[in-house]
This record gives C-alpha cells, structure tokens and sequence, in this order.
C-alpha cells in the first residue's frame, strides 16, 4: 500500500471520528456540569453512560419510536445522578465515593436492563437516529444536538436557579449566606450531568449499533479530558459560556480525532486507556505545578530583597 | 427582635479536645441597635455570629427573631433574615462570578429562585447606583470577575450585598481586620452609612477596641464563652480603652488577652 493510499483510508476514517467525538463531547458537556460548574468529581457517569446505551437500546429494541427510548434514557441516567447527589448530600457521603458506590450499583442495573451483557441495535433493522453507516447524516444530526444543548444550558445557567447553582459550586460558604440550599443545587447538578451523559450513551448506542456493559469504562476521563483540551482551546478567546461550552464539545472531537489517528498508526489499543488517564494526569497538575513553582520563584525573590 | 435564650455551643464534645465555645448565653437586641463585640482569641464571638447565623446547630437553648423561633431552621433559611459579612474578604463573594451577578445572588436572598432570568436591566441600574456610593470605580465594572478585586473592594461589597432588601439582621465579624489601616477605615465608614441608611440590628465583632468604642450604641465583651460586660447608652459613650482594659481585668480576673487590641 502505497502513501497516498494510507493518507486517503486514514481521510475516510476522519468523518466517523469526527461524529463519534460529537458524541463524546455532549458526554463530556456532562462531566463539565460536576467538574467544571459544581467543583465536584462525579465518578457516576462511566455507568450512567452505558444506562443511556441500555435503556435506549432495550426500548428500541421492544419496538419504541426512537424519541420516547431516547427521553426515557435520559430521565434514567438523570434518576442515576439523582442517587448520587442522595449518597452525597442526604448521607454525607464523599462526591466521589458517593459517585463509585453509584457506579457499581448500575453495573448490576445495566446488566439487568439488558438482561445479557450486550444489546445489538443494527441500523437496518431500527428506525436510528443517526448510525456509522451514514456518517455524514449522523454528523449533522449530532452538530444540531450539540447546538441544542449549548442553548438550552446557557439559559438555565443564566436563570436565577442556575445562578444560584453556580454559586454552590464557586464558594458553598458564600451561596448558604446568601440564603441557596446548596445540597439541593448539588442534587439536581448532578441529576442534570447525569441526564446529558446518558442521552449521549443513548447516541452512541444508535451510532454503534450495540449497547455493551464495558462502553461506560473510562468515560470520566475521555470527559476530562474532552472538558481540559476545550479549556486549552479557548484560552485565547473571550470566555463567555456559550465559548466555554463550545470548547468542550470541540474538546472531544480532538480528543477522538488523536484517539483514531493514534489507532491508525497501529498503536496496540490496549494502551490507550492508559494513555488517556496519563495526559489527564499531567493537565490536572499543571495548575499545581504552576503554583508551586511561581511560589517558590516568588519566595527567592523576596529573599533576594531582604 | 433578636432574642438568644441560653445559648450553649460545645465542640468536640465527649473527646479530649471537648470546647464549650458558647456558656449558657442570653442576650436580646432591640431594634435598630448596633451592638460591638469584643473579647480575646477564642472568646467564642465568631461562635455566637455562627450560631445565630445557622453555620451549626447550638447544643442548647433557643434563638428567636422577631417572635420566630429560627433555632433549628437551616443556615440557608436563616439567610433570608440576616445579611454577613466575614472576616475573610474571599469569602464573602464568588470569585469566578462577574460582580453583577454577585450583587444579584444577593438581591434574591430569600427570595424563590427561578427560572426567570438572573439580572434585568432595571437590576443593573440599581446595582450602579449602590457601587457609585463606595467612590471606588466599580459601577463601571458590573462585569468583571470579583476574584481580580483587591480584598477591600471585595469587602465592600460584600457589604452592599448583605445590607441588601435591609435584613432584620446584621452580622459583621471582624470584616475590617484583613484590610490596611486606611482601607480599613473606608469599609468602617461604608458600614456606618449602610447600617444608618437601613436602619439595620446590627452585631458587629471587632478587635479594636477604638473601633468598638467609637461605633454602635452598645458593647459587650466576651471571654470564656461568656458575655461580661453589655454597656450601653451614655455609660458607653463615656468609654476609653483603658476603662475597658480594666473591666476586663475585673470581670475576667485576668489580662486581656490579644495584643492586637492594645496595639491598633
Ligand atoms: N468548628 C470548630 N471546631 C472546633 N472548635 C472550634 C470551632 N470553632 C471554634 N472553635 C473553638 O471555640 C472557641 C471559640 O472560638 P471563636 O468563636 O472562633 O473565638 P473568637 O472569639 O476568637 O471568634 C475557640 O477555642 C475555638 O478553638
Ligand atoms: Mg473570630
């Protein structure tokens, strides 16, 4: 096979990375509610994906039109983040311990949604909202989702109860003064993430054409990292919300565009996991890194001075 | 107005680092007085705001304003009685938020908060107006993040956010104590106006017992979770601190303990 050749297959993979980074995206849309707005670390949703995926897929696949399976997957995954923020704010649970026992608990869930440990959804047989076998139509199809769901959040954050829940999550000492229930505004984040991250894992089943109990694995960190190269993009913009969103979902699209170009290269798959929850790794330290090193370089100079 | 009945706070209790913060303590204010709290380190004030505040349920007795007994309503319910400020200039604000929509946090305390749009032109308007009176620049700013304030600005208005819709309660604790001396004096004399202006009941901590003395019509001193001395009307008027130093000595049976007092 010549070059030419190589550069024109790896071309053609392009469109599908880009659709099933779209996906991922709105996922990550998701984990950016807890991560970024909430400033809590929500592990729930690498099984409230694969809700999305399941009851989606299983309600197809009991003869339901598309819009209902996909509206009922969303309302799971938002009953999912709802159990979460329960574990957390009622019991006083750590976020992120509240989020793994959640976790755990949908892998028994997931499995008895679909009563087997995966459901196919072929595109020729279901009326599918978007499938790998069109790729140009499902990346149109989930640009105006994208779309959509940037609108939508940007006016909830933008209402007094949104405002109200952005506080929480900037300074909780803050918002109780000024009268918010934060554990509430907690509650229906999380609830709210959970929702999007499973109305993608209700996409991605459709896409795929399966819903599988292990697609969920590693979905937090494809999240952060989707939501860090976002906030990497942007730093040069004017950071209003729509921008900041936006940034997100462009954030999965490149993060699924090196995932293909790295799997096309013939990198062994079973590392690429690996890979991911490293470069995570290293963008989370950064800030702290930064700031130990200023300090420090800080400290020195007023030693200088003395 | 506000009534405290026999207010016992203990933390850590049943272990070794057991605290009895706040002693059986009972105080009423009356409406539209401006109550200045002294005491050394650890005298429980911050303790007695917090409680009052909802921060943490009290171990005993009962809090009532105006009638209502608010003892076991939650912080956040609370809010809709009492605007705070702390000592800490971060904390007060959301830093990441624009400074509009801090001051709209604020003007929707206790108020149902829904699905409505945040700020309204006309809120704009009066939240101009409100930061015109600090002289400092800010209402040109609506819409820059607090967190790049210095601490003073953010302390102001942190001020203008809790004297907002005139709560029935005002609680300031040490808020001037991180700032410098003449920054300090700024966001004293912004309190003065505000608590003026709204006529509000007002317990302001303070380490400076000048501060204490010159403000308010009323002090009271704490030590060991106890409130000492409550002085009021023209007995406080003819204060000094070294009136002060020697009650404390009296009542206490001991120095007065934070050096900070006697310096500034
Ligand atoms: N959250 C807490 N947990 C344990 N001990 C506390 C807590 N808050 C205050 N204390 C203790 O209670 C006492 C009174 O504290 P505080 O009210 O903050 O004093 P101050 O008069 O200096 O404001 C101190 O001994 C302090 O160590
Ligand atoms: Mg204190």
């Amino acid at each position: 096979m010549n070059f030419l050749e190589m550069l024109m297959q790896y071309g053609n993979t392009l469109p599908g990375a880009a659709a099933q980074g779209l996906i991922w995206g709105i996922m990550a849309i998701g984990v950016y509610i807890t991560f970024k707005i909430l400033d809590l670390a929500d592990l729930t949703v690498d099984g409230s994906m694969v809700t999305g995926m399941a009851v989606c897929a299983m309600l197809m696949a009991a003869g339901w039109n598309v819009w209902p399976a996909m509206g009922i997957a969303t309302l799971a995954g938002m009953a999912c983040g709802l159990i979460t923020g329960l574990f957390h704010t009622l019991m006083g649970i750590p976020a992120i311990l509240a989020g793994i026992l959640t976790q755990l608990i949908l892998w028994s869930v997931n499995l008895k949604i679909m009563g087997k440990a995966n459901q196919a959804l072929p595109a020729r047989s279901f009326k599918v909202l978007i499938s790998q076998l069109e790729k140009y139509h499902a990346l149109v199809v989930l640009a105006l989702f994208c779309i959509a769901l940037v609108v939508v959040l940007y006016w909830f954050f933008g209402t007094k109860f949104g405002s109200a829940m952005r506080a929480t999550g900037c300074n909780e000492k803050m918002a109780r003064a000024q009268g918010i229930n934060t554990d509430f505004h907690k509650m229906i984040g999380l609830t709210l993430s959970n929702g999007v991250v499973a109305l993608s894992g209700a996409l991605m089943a459709q896409y795929s054409g399966k819903a599988d109990i292990n697609d969920g694995r590693g979905a937090i960190v494809i999240g952060l990292a989707a939501v860090i190269i976002g906030e990497a993009l942007i730093s040069k913009l004017p950071k209003n919300f729509i921008v900041r969103l936006s940034g997100v979902i462009v954030g999965g699209i490149v993060y699924y565009l090196v995932y293909q170009t790295v799997v096309f290269l013939g990198l062994d798959t079973d590392l690429l996991k690996m890979l991911s929850a490293l470069v995570v790794a290293v963008f989370l330290a950064v800030p702290y890194l930064k700031k130990r090193y200023f300090t420090k370089a800080k400290r020195k100079e007023e030693g200088n001075h003395a | 107005m506000l009534e405290l009945k026999n207010i016992t706070k203990i933390f850590n209790p049943d272990t070794i680092n057991e605290k009895v913060a706040l002693n059986d303590v009972s105080l009423t204010l009356n409406d539209g007085d401006f109550v200045t709290v002294i005491g050394g380190n650890g005298a429980g004030k911050s303790t007695l705001l917090n409680a009052i505040a909802g921060t943490y349920p009290v171990d005993e007795g009962q809090i009532i304003i105006d009638d209502q007994d608010i003892t076991r309503l939650p912080e956040h319910k609370r809010a809709k009685f009492i605007g705070r400020v702390f000592q800490d200039p971060m904390t007060g604000t959301a830093a990441d938020m624009w400074i509009e929509e801090n001051m709209s946090l604020a003007l929707n305390r206790g108020k149902p908060r829904g699905f409505s749009w945040a700020i309204q032109e006309s809120d704009r308007k009066a939240f101009k107006k409100m930061l015109m009176r600090l002289d400092l620049g800010l209402e040109e700013r609506l819409s820059t993040k607090v967190g790049l304030l210095s601490g003073g600005q953010r302390q102001a208005i942190t001020l203008l956010m809790a004297s907002m819709n005139s709560p029935k309660l005002f609680l300031l604790d040490e808020h001037t104590a991180a700032l410098d001396p003449k920054t300090a004096a700024k966001v004293l004399s912004i309190t003065r106006e505000l608590v003026e202006e709204h006529q509000l009941t007002t317990l302001m901590i303070t380490h400076n017992m000048q501060d204490a003395i010159d403000n308010g019509n009323r002090l009271i001193m704490m030590n060991a979770g106890k409130i000492i001395l409550d002085i009021s009307g023209e007995e406080k008027k003819k204060l000094t601190v070294e009136t002060l130093l020697q009650a404390f000595k009296e009542t206490s049976g001991a120095a007065f303990a934070s050096d900070r007092a006697l310096l500034s």
